[in-house]
């Protein structure tokens, strides 16, 4: 009965997506919509040859398939994200690579938003999704809540993702950053969201341990907020049903204070609250020591979230936002620190006492010098937020370097070393092909960071005093094309950081899949486990 | 008074009250005596079915 239901909402679906296509106003909306009428298609076909398959009860095995296609889309899109990451900064240190032929839709604009959302929605998102349903089932000692609905969040996500590029290089965006993709592909992003919070909250419902481990509190967390931030952000009209621009609800400075506060809490709670309930639950099980301090991740966990969402408008500083409120965020800003730090401090020290694994294990490596840009770029954002030195930095490359600081060497490196954990267990394998491997990725990465992070400063800085400089007579020195023009050696070490970034991921795809291709198989996991 | 003034005027007065006292409160039972046997087993439940979901609810497993 479900099965021909499924079949009929499918089949709806493509019919009405078809029609769609036929009557679209504008190409983004029509190649949509035929993605989406593809999409369903082969999800009709699929429900069509599965039905009538006996369902075998599988309460006492965890939900890992869904956890496995995670991982490979996690290693697919962050290979994806940085390379148009890659090709967007040497398209900024050499211009001519805005090809003539592509203009309209390779050129840097067109280009960005997709750099953007790819590494943070499509690589940053697929590895929360693998690990919370990975965390939540493990410390819930229960099989992820309801059935095939964590096949629905993964399809229905990689589904967003593709909607929102072919999107985006088609011209079709809100103009909003991080929250371009337009309304319907928002309603989207709100229904898969929701089934991510049914299984989430399904899963701790029915958990045999007594208590929640704070890891999932983290995520829940994300989960909600970034419901709440999506919903309120996203408000708008569309100009036609069968077309991709849309009216916003709000206008002027509240627009902007909307837009900031859900773009900061959008790197608060998906990029850090999110990615610190993967630091809570893997980097004790890599280190095989329980958390440092179970009463300071609490306060951690409940500072952060009475502190972050105030923080938005440090974005604004000495715009039409009233005074008080860009006080307020400097100050909550700067009161963030704390919170961050306290888990930085919590996270590293759950190390102490086996400090020496930093020297054998290269996977605890990554994790540990992601906890380290996680406290390095949690220490630059309140300092970046007070508004004399955001005077200075503003509009500048130091606001770029400052957010890979924290995308690269935070989210990039937790997410690598989780990868790095989860790949053998998932697919039952011994060990990893190749620790050296890792070690080479480890080192590629860290540069690459190192140099990214160091061009963005000297870049920043320097346009930022080349603005402001004004001569005796109090005229401005610099044209504008004149920084532009002093940048361009910092523009190519940032590429030249970027590349060594990008190479070393491409190792460890080749690393996880040689782990899995050629790695022999574990014994049964079936025999007895001792107790503790 | 107009609604933004009251609504500003309620944030940074009386709201921020409420939630400071919240969150210190939460602190303060973070810390509560007796919490740290619970903490110490929480912390210690992610090395627990690493392979498998628990067949037996958490009553039954304490009581047996």
């Amino acid at each position: 009965m479900w099965d021909y239901l499924k079949l009929v909402g499918l089949g709806l679906v493509a019919v009405l997506a078809a029609i769609a296509a036929n009557y679209a106003h504008d190409l983004a909306y029509q190649v949509n919509a035929v993605t989406v009428m593809l999409a369903a298609g082969i999800a009709f076909l699929w429900v069509l040859r599965t039905a009538g398959d006996p369902r075998p009860n599988l309460q006492h095995e965890y939900f890992d398939s869904v956890i496995r296609a995670g991982a490979i889309a996690t290693g697919f899109w962050g290979i994806v994200g940085f390379l148009v990451g890659l090709v967007i900064a040497l398209q900024l240190a050499f211009p001519a690579l805005n090809f003539e032929f592509l203009q309209g839709y390779g050129n840097f604009g067109r280009l960005r938003p997709l750099h953007t959302s790819a590494v943070i929605f499509a690589f940053g998102g697929n590895a929360l999704i693998m690990s919370s349903f990975y965390i939540v089932q493990r410390t819930c000692a229960a099989r992820l809540y309801g059935g095939g609905l964590g096949w629905f969040v993964f399809w229905g996500w990689q589904l967003v993702i593709v909607l929102a590029a072919t999107g985006y290089v088609l011209g079709a965006t809100q103009g909003k950053e991080y929250a371009e993709p337009v309304w319907y592909v928002d309603i989207l992003i709100t229904a898969v969201w929701v089934a991510f919070l049914i299984t989430f909250m399904g899963t701790l419902m029915k958990r045999k341990e007594p208590h929640i481990y704070v890891a999932n509190w983290f995520i829940l967390s994300m989960i909600v907020t970034v419901a709440m931030l999506h919903l309120v952000n996203n408000a708008a009209i569309p100009v036609s049903i069968f077309g991709s621009a849309q009216v916003q609800l709000y206008s002027g400075v509240q627009d902007a204070m909307v837009q900031w506060w859900y773009g900061h809490n959008a790197v608060g709670f998906f990029l850090t609250a999110g990615f610190l309930g993967m630091m809570y639950y893997f980097v004790p099980k890599q280190a095989e020591r329980p958390v440092y301090s179970y009463k300071l991740s609490i306060i951690h966990f409940w500072a952060l979230i009475f502190l972050y969402i105030w923080a938005g408008p440090h974005h604004l500083h000495y715009t039409a936002l009233p005074d008080w409120a860009s006080t307020l965020g400097m100050v909550f800003s700067v009161m963030l620190w704390m919170p961050s730090w306290g888990g930085m401090i919590n996270g590293l020290m759950t190390l102490s006492g086996a400090w020496d694994k930093l020297r054998t294990d290269p996977v605890i490596r990554m994790m540990v010098v992601s906890i380290g840009f996680y406290g390095m770029s949690t220490f630059e954002g309140p300092v970046m937020s007070i508004k004399a030195v955001n005077s200075l930095s503003h509009y500048t490359d130091w606001t770029i370097g400052h957010v890979h600081s924290g995308a690269l060497g935070w989210n990039g490196m937790i997410t690598f070393g989780v990868l790095y954990y989860l790949v053998p267990r998932l697919w039952n394998r011994e060990r990893l092909y190749s620790l050296a491997a890792v070690s080479w990725h480890f080192w590629l990465a860290t540069i690459g960071i190192v140099l990214y992070a160091a061009s963005m400063w000297v870049s920043g800085i320097m346009e930022g005093l080349m603005w402001r400089e004004v001569d005796a007579n109090g005229f401005l020195v610099n044209a504008f094309a004149d920084t532009v023009a002093a940048k361009f050696p910092m523009y190519v070490v940032r590429a030249l950081g970027g590349g060594l970034y990008l190479s070393g991921a491409v190792i460890m795809c080749w690393n996880l899949w040689m782990t899995v291709r050629a790695q022999p198989g574990r014994a049964t996991q079936h025999s007895a486990v001792p107790a503790e | 008074m107009e609604t933004y003034s009251f609504l500003r005027q309620l944030a940074d007065s009386w709201f921020l009250l409420a939630m400071t006292l919240g969150f210190l409160a939460i602190c303060v039972w973070a810390f509560r005596p007796g919490s740290r046997a619970m903490h110490e087993d929480v912390a210690k439940s992610i090395f627990r079915n690493d392979d498998h979901p628990a067949d037996t609810n958490p009553v039954s497993k304490k009581e047996g």
